[in-house]
């Protein structure tokens, strides 16, 4: 019998530690895929970041570095600098790249570092139990915005893409989201896109991935697919900001 | 023999490269030297020295707070240097740029108005540094004229040795009128 | 190659590139500018990269990458900028990653200024930031000792996989003095097979300091110690100046040890026996000469540009045999060889048991 669906040769078998209905292993499962199509496993050094995906290590047979909160494109600059032909990416979460580390992934962008960094914005911090992220949207309900993110107290949700597509140094860069099957094979298709980027030396590439939290948010999964669609995709536009060089919107 | 100069002066009078030309003959001469500038602020625009140490002993140290021989180059500098002179130190005052007299007498004074000589005689006043590092070196004869010279050639990029006979003129008309 | 003439900090720059360092990357702060400056004209000649980080922060994680990938790798800073980067410094020890930082100290705390200090001490010497662990900390007196500590650190480094600190001082990095380059030849790191590198014909390489399972830090954290250990037993480095019959013992290190240095030489001429214990090692800290003098000095003078930090090191080492006094000038102000003198006969005088 012909096998049509198996595990990506990049990808372990350990079981993952994420929540359920959360789509965090999507993206790790579209980027094994990405990494075994392109061929690149062997060339490929990844650097994770602080956060839920701290153990995304633990899914990726790929070198690896593991960054402190928020570092993860200094380090990446790092590896780069040292193998510039090897393919060097970061994953980071809302938290990790638009809060603490903003000086970071704004600074990796400008220079035009020829990385790649995935950003996985699940408007909440997950991995420290639901407090307002840096992306939560107006009104949104965590642990630290009790009565909803208020703008006249707390301010607006940072939306990077844009801000970085309009730095010199970004080649590329989009947002996608992976809370159904047709954004997932859109999401596959840019973040492929991302690496190629890189492999073609064109400069700095960054996709921003929308993922959901049910945990979190207080949702079962498949509210939390319909809360991610009614509240986040109309803060967080969906689309290539950013296509060879040139600012999209 | 262990000398320890301070050399203060304006920025941009030539305070740091003296010592920097007088350490590195030091060095030419298989001699134990150091060079020690302020730094920071006080360099943009304020008051600059630097401690020079030539010794024919390991120097033990190279900070210099009680000074064999000063160099001043402007008043501020007179009134914060003479005072730390050791007792029977050389004192050597630009009376070019310096109207105050030193009131120590337990010092040996020299004053030379070097600007006016490097203006006089040279046409330049910009070796008048040159000319108090040449009576400084026939003072204390730490180091010899050539191996300032020698360090010249050697700290001077290639297309500014054109400069260097001026230099040696300078110098010798230092050692020349003490 | 004879002796020239270089700034501290440009012959520590120089000294870096001949002990292997590829990689460097930092962020400006008075007074340390001339390493990055120097190292900007010096790494492209060599195959080498320098970059400017947009912080001390960013800097150290570079660093971080850098020597995970393998490289040779250097930063340096002063006061606040080191303070920054201490969270880097700690994954960095975590991991294992060798890689060499540099502190010329100023003055603190916060902004303090920019003359010479040595109030880094404890935060070079307990590690300085989170955790359980240690640098290498040298602390070197001449331009030439800051040449050869430099050299060496990066064999240090690769050899214990840990991060090893030079902590000189505002006057170490401006003052010139002739150095010799006794390296003709740029070295070579060794090989390390569990950098990363891409996974090619091996199991991939994994650069973490998480160890989530407590029985697996705890593990992790005592083979650090065995390492550190291993280090306390063969890194000491220290010199003694007219010790063996010193009736007070003088303790500094860095450009204070020199002016110590003189300040025994003007004792010796009037006729008091002083002598001069110099840490090069700041950690592993010297203690077996302070504790073997202690059994004939009088008594000990510790002397540093602080507040009194190593001064803590050396009564360890006393271990109450005799009595330790210290002295300190703070700020950027550097202690004078009379005061320094004056104290000296002060506790002479003051008849020390």
């Amino acid at each position: 019998m012909e096998k049509v669906f198996t595990r990506p040769k990049s990808m372990t078998d350990k079981p993952m530690h994420f929540c359920p209905g959360c789509t965090h292993g999507v993206i790790q499962r579209l980027v094994a895929e990405v990494i075994d199509e392109l061929g690149i496993q062997e060339d490929t050094i990844a650097v994770g970041p602080v956060g839920c995906a701290v153990f995304c290590y633990d899914y990726w047979d790929v070198d690896f570095h593991q960054a402190s909160h928020g570092r993860a494109p200094a380090v990446a600059t790092g590896v780069k600098r040292v193998h510039p032909d090897k393919v060097v990416f970061t994953l980071q979460g809302d938290g990790d790249i638009a809060a603490i580390g903003t000086t970071e992934i704004i600074h990796a962008a400008a220079r035009g570092e020829k990385i790649t960094c995935l950003f996985v914005n699940n408007s909440i911090y997950g991995m420290t139990g639901g407090q307002m992220a840096p992306t939560s949207v107006l009104s949104q309900k965590t642990t630290t915005t009790p009565a909803g993110r208020d703008k006249n107290q707390i301010g607006y949700p940072v939306k990077l893409t844009e801000m970085l597509a309009v730095l010199d140094g970004t080649a590329y860069c989009a947002r996608v989201s992976v809370h159904n099957p047709a954004n997932i094979l859109k999401a596959k298709e840019v973040i492929r896109k991302a690496f190629e980027v890189q492999l073609n030396k064109e400069g700095f590439s960054l996709v921003e991935i929308l993922s959901t939290c049910p945990t979190n948010w207080g949702l079962p999964p498949v509210e939390a697919v319909k809360w991610l669609e009614n509240n986040m995709i109309p803060c967080f536009p969906l689309g290539e900001y950013k296509v060879a060089g040139e600012v999209q919107r | 023999m262990l000398e320890e100069l301070i050399i203060a002066g304006f920025g941009g009078q030539g305070v740091m490269s003296m010592g920097q030309l007088l350490t590195y003959a030091g060095m030419i001469e298989d001699k134990h030297v150091a060079w020690i500038p302020s730094y920071g602020p006080e360099m943009r625009g304020g008051t600059a020295n630097c401690a020079v140490t030539i010794s024919d002993r390991e120097i033990s140290s190279p900070v210099v707070t009680e000074p064999t021989s000063v160099i001043i180059m402007n008043q501020p500098s007179l009134e914060k240097f003479e005072r730390v002179l050791k007792p029977g130190g050389l004192l050597i005052i630009n009376s070019s740029l310096v109207s105050k007299k030193a009131i120590r007498n337990d010092i040996k004074v020299v004053e030379i108005a070097a600007d006016e000589l490097a203006n006089e005689r040279l046409g330049n006043t910009r070796v008048a540094n040159i000319i108090i590092l040449g009576a400084y070196i026939k003072l204390t004869k730490v180091v010899t004229i050539d191996s300032v010279i020698e360090s010249l050639k050697k700290v001077l990029p290639e297309r500014r040795h054109n400069l260097i006979p001026l230099n040696r003129q300078a110098l010798e008309l230092g050692a020349e009128i003490v | 190659m004879g002796k020239v003439l270089m700034k501290g900090n440009e012959a520590v720059a120089e000294a870096a590139v001949l002990g292997g360092c590829k990689y460097f990357f930092g962020y400006p702060i008075t007074p340390q500018n001339e390493i990055p400056e120097y190292m900007a004209r010096r790494l492209p000649e060599v195959g080498g990269t320098f970059l400017q980080a947009e912080s001390e922060i960013s800097a150290i994680n570079m660093v971080f990458g850098a020597s995970g990938s393998g490289a040779r790798v250097m930063t340096s800073s002063s006061g606040p900028g080191i303070s920054l980067k201490q969270e880097g410094i700690s994954y960095l020890a975590g991991a294992e990653l060798p890689c060499v930082i540099v502190n010329m100290v100023r003055g603190g705390p916060g902004l303090g200024n920019i003359g010479p200090a040595q109030s880094d001490y404890f935060q070079a010497t307990r590690g300085g930031g989170h955790g359980d662990y240690r640098l290498i900390v040298f602390g070197p007196a001449s331009v030439q000792e800051l040449v050869d500590v430099t050299i060496e650190a990066f064999e240090l480094a690769d050899r214990y996989r840990s991060p090893v600190m030079i902590l000189g001082d505002g006057i170490l990095g401006q003052m010139m003095e002739p150095v010799e380059f006794k390296t003709a030849k740029i070295k070579e790191g060794p090989d390390k097979p569990w950098a990363t590198t891409g996974a090619k014909g091996r199991k991939r390489n994994l650069i973490t300091s998480l160890y989530i399972v407590p029985e697996e830090l705890e593990k992790h954290c005592l083979k650090l110690k065995a390492k550190y250990d291993e280090i306390s037993a063969n890194e000491k480095r220290y010199e003694s100046y007219f010790t063996d019959d010193a009736e007070i013992v003088l303790a500094a290190y860095g450009t204070t040890a020199r002016i110590c240095k003189a300040v025994v030489d003007r004792a010796r001429e009037d006729g008091i026996k002083a002598g001069l214990i110099r840490p090069v090692t700041l950690w592993p800290f010297p203690d077996r000469p302070f504790n073997e003098a202690a059994d004939y000095a009088r008594a000990f003078l510790t002397v540093e540009m602080s507040n009194g930090q190593m001064v803590d090191d050396v009564r360890l080492a006393v271990n109450g045999k005799k009595p330790v006094y210290f002295y300190g000038r703070t700020g950027g102000i550097v202690p004078s060889k009379a005061e320094i003198y004056a104290e000296v006969r002060k506790i002479l005088e003051g008849g020390a048991r």
